[in-house]
């Protein structure tokens, strides 16, 4: 839609600005001396409003052909034939209007004076679409200016919920609830194992509320709160969560969001190794090749398991964080392949000091 | 006091099993007869050990707690104990005895087990609905069938299954060439799988639509449906209606 339409206020200042032009037509015409003062304003007028609402037409080829990026050849041809056609249609009309205004009393042989004047109104109305087409590509480069700002806002906002869902879900009250279970156990039986229990869930509590206030995190630390929570999932889980990692200190360099890791982690364990009677091994992988930087996490799981609820939101998390974070330069996928989930991330490999 | 309550745990996790029976085993006239870490096991341990009661972990590797209780005598008392809150609303569904949220206090599982002893003490069994509300995943159709056999559980994916005969107070269940017996009317079973796939053609059967080669006339009234391994399974006046609008529905074999 025309952007004049688009607030009733637009349309009422739009008219009041071309009142000037009025008051120009109107020397014009009664100047050539021809026309007495109200013959020129009687027509000059009307004939401003007309024009007016003619040139709102002159969006379209403006929308069309767009200053950035124009060729002049076609710009101008466009323009040109526009221009012309406009000016041609608003002096007809104007013939119309004179031929209503002659058979008043008070202005018999208007139109005689009109077809006299009908080389300067065209040559008005050409200048008038120039002027107008200006007006247009300015509204037109304003308008496109908000929508950008517009769109890039929402982007901050859609990256800011992605954060804010990841970080929210960081840590899965579950856990927290079986944890405390276990500790609840060892209580009585093995005192000093659930106060290593206690210890390491703080520790892994600590580290995940600090790594979240920060923009980013080396993959080693992100590597060691995993380690964390792999610590305390082992004294719930006892011989069936084995950990074995392969990790290139060129990895461990570099820079992730934080906590990105963790919801990949939990799923190995809760979608993967307790789903399995003999438990499995975890496996972690991460290195830099080139300026890439790869992460791997993989874990057997039982294929016939029943499915359970909530699974795939840590993926989707994960799946929108780096989207928002990296765009289309963040690869990330999650398989199964006979028994076996793997999630594989891979980013631009980035360290610190490095812009 | 009467007899002791015989009570079976079942969780996935040793320490939660330690303290449940270090709990419970402290309270009066509790006799626990055993512990499992799987639902496999939990099934053949309460065929053998004969358990009135059974505290029951939902999410474990094999079989689910409800997967479990489908599978247990409806006489036993079963208290669900688990740290999910969001299966509350499935349990009272297979009238569990209790939902107890971990971690609990002692007497917080006290008081199950007080209801649990109610329940056992009043002979009360549940009704036989709870098996089909058990079987259907929420917010789905079983995707899997589990079956016990004695003390060994078989569970068979529903893609593997041919179709389902009523036997009296039981189902027969075909898959793969092989039978399989389960204590469930056809009707509850029927209420648990997708509708889409399976069809009761007649009021004793119920065939896997995707076994279907094609349909004869048998007489007047009746047709007989021919499975891609060649079994007759009769159908009857309604079932054939059924059959039509399903398979009209889904572009499928022309009857």
């Amino acid at each position: 839609m025309h952007p004049i339409f688009a607030r009733p206020g637009r349309l009422i200042s739009y008219l009041a600005a071309s009142l000037p032009l009025a008051a120009v037509l109107t020397a014009l015409l009664g100047g050539a001396g021809a026309f007495a003062l109200g013959e020129a304003a009687a027509v000059a007028l009307p004939m401003t409003l007309l024009y007016a609402f003619l040139s709102l037409s002159v969006w379209y080829p403006c929308r069309a052909v767009p200053l950035e990026g124009a060729r002049w050849p076609i710009l101008l041809a466009t323009h040109g034939t526009a221009a012309l056609l406009t000016s041609t249609v608003w002096v007809v009309l104007g013939e119309g209007l004179v031929r209503v205004l002659e058979s008043l009393a008070p202005f018999a042989g208007l139109a005689a004076l009109y077809a006299a004047q009908v080389p300067t109104l065209f040559a008005a109305g050409v200048l008038f679409y120039f002027l107008s087409a200006g007006l247009h590509y300015v509204l037109i480069s304003f308008e496109d200016a908000r929508h950008r700002e517009k769109r890039e806002a929402e982007l901050a906002i859609l990256a800011r919920e992605a954060e804010m869902q990841a970080l929210k879900a960081r840590i899965q009250p579950h856990f927290l609830y079986n944890s405390l279970n276990a500790v609840s156990a060892l209580i009585g039986r093995d005192p000093s194992r659930a106060r290593e229990m206690c210890v390491g869930l703080a520790e892994f509590l600590r580290k995940s509320l600090a790594a979240g206030e920060r923009r980013s995190i080396r993959v080693g630390e992100e590597l060691s709160l995993a380690r964390h929570y792999l610590d305390v999932e082992r004294i719930r889980f006892g011989d069936r969560l084995a950990v074995e990692e392969d990790i290139e200190a060129s990895g461990e360099e570099c820079l992730v969001p934080p906590l990105l890791l963790q919801p990949l982690v939990e799923n190995a364990v809760v979608h993967g190794i307790s789903t399995l009677v003999g438990g499995g091994t975890v496996r972690l992988e991460a290195r830099r090749t080139g300026n890439r930087l790869r992460i791997l996490i993989e874990n057997p799981y039982d294929p016939e398991a029943p499915v359970r609820p909530r699974g795939g939101l840590g993926l989707r998390l994960v799946r929108e964080r780096l989207a928002a974070l990296y765009g289309p330069d963040a690869i990330f996928a999650a398989k199964r392949l006979e028994g076996r989930h793997l999630a594989i991330i891979s980013v631009p490999a980035r360290v610190e000091g490095a812009s | 006091m009467t007899d002791p309550i015989r009570v079976l745990i079942v969780d996935d996790e040793e320490p939660a099993r330690v303290l449940l029976a270090e709990l419970l085993s402290r309270a009066a006239g509790v006799l626990v007869v055993g512990e499992c870490g799987n639902g496999f096991e939990a099934v053949r341990a309460a065929a053998e050990k004969k358990p009135d009661a059974v505290f029951l972990d939902i999410e474990m590797p094999k079989l689910d707690g409800f997967e479990v209780l489908s599978l247990l005598d409806p006489a036993i008392a079963v208290v669900f104990v688990t740290a999910y809150d969001h299966y509350a609303v499935k349990a009272f569904q297979v009238e569990a005895v209790d939902y107890v949220l971990k971690p609990y206090r002692q007497e917080r599982l006290l008081e199950a087990l007080a209801r649990a002893r109610e329940r056992v003490a009043r002979r009360q069994r549940p009704d036989p609905a709870r098996l089909a509300a058990a079987l259907r995943p929420a917010g789905g159709w079983a995707g899997r069938i589990a079956v016990r056999d004695g003390g060994d559980v078989h569970v068979i994916p529903v893609s593997k299954l041919d179709y389902v005969e009523a036997r009296d107070d039981a189902v027969a269940l075909k898959a793969e060439g092989r039978a399989y017996r389960k204590t469930q009317t056809l009707a509850s079973l029927a209420a648990s799988l997708d509708p889409g796939r399976f069809l009761r053609v007649h009021r004793s059967f119920l065939i896997n639509v995707d076994r279907l080669r094609r349909l004869e006339l048998y007489s007047k009234n009746s047709h007989v449906a021919i499975l891609a391994d060649g079994t007759r399974i009769p159908v009857s006046r309604e079932g054939h209606a059924r059959l039509k609008a399903l398979l009209d529905g889904r572009g499928g074999p022309a009857a």
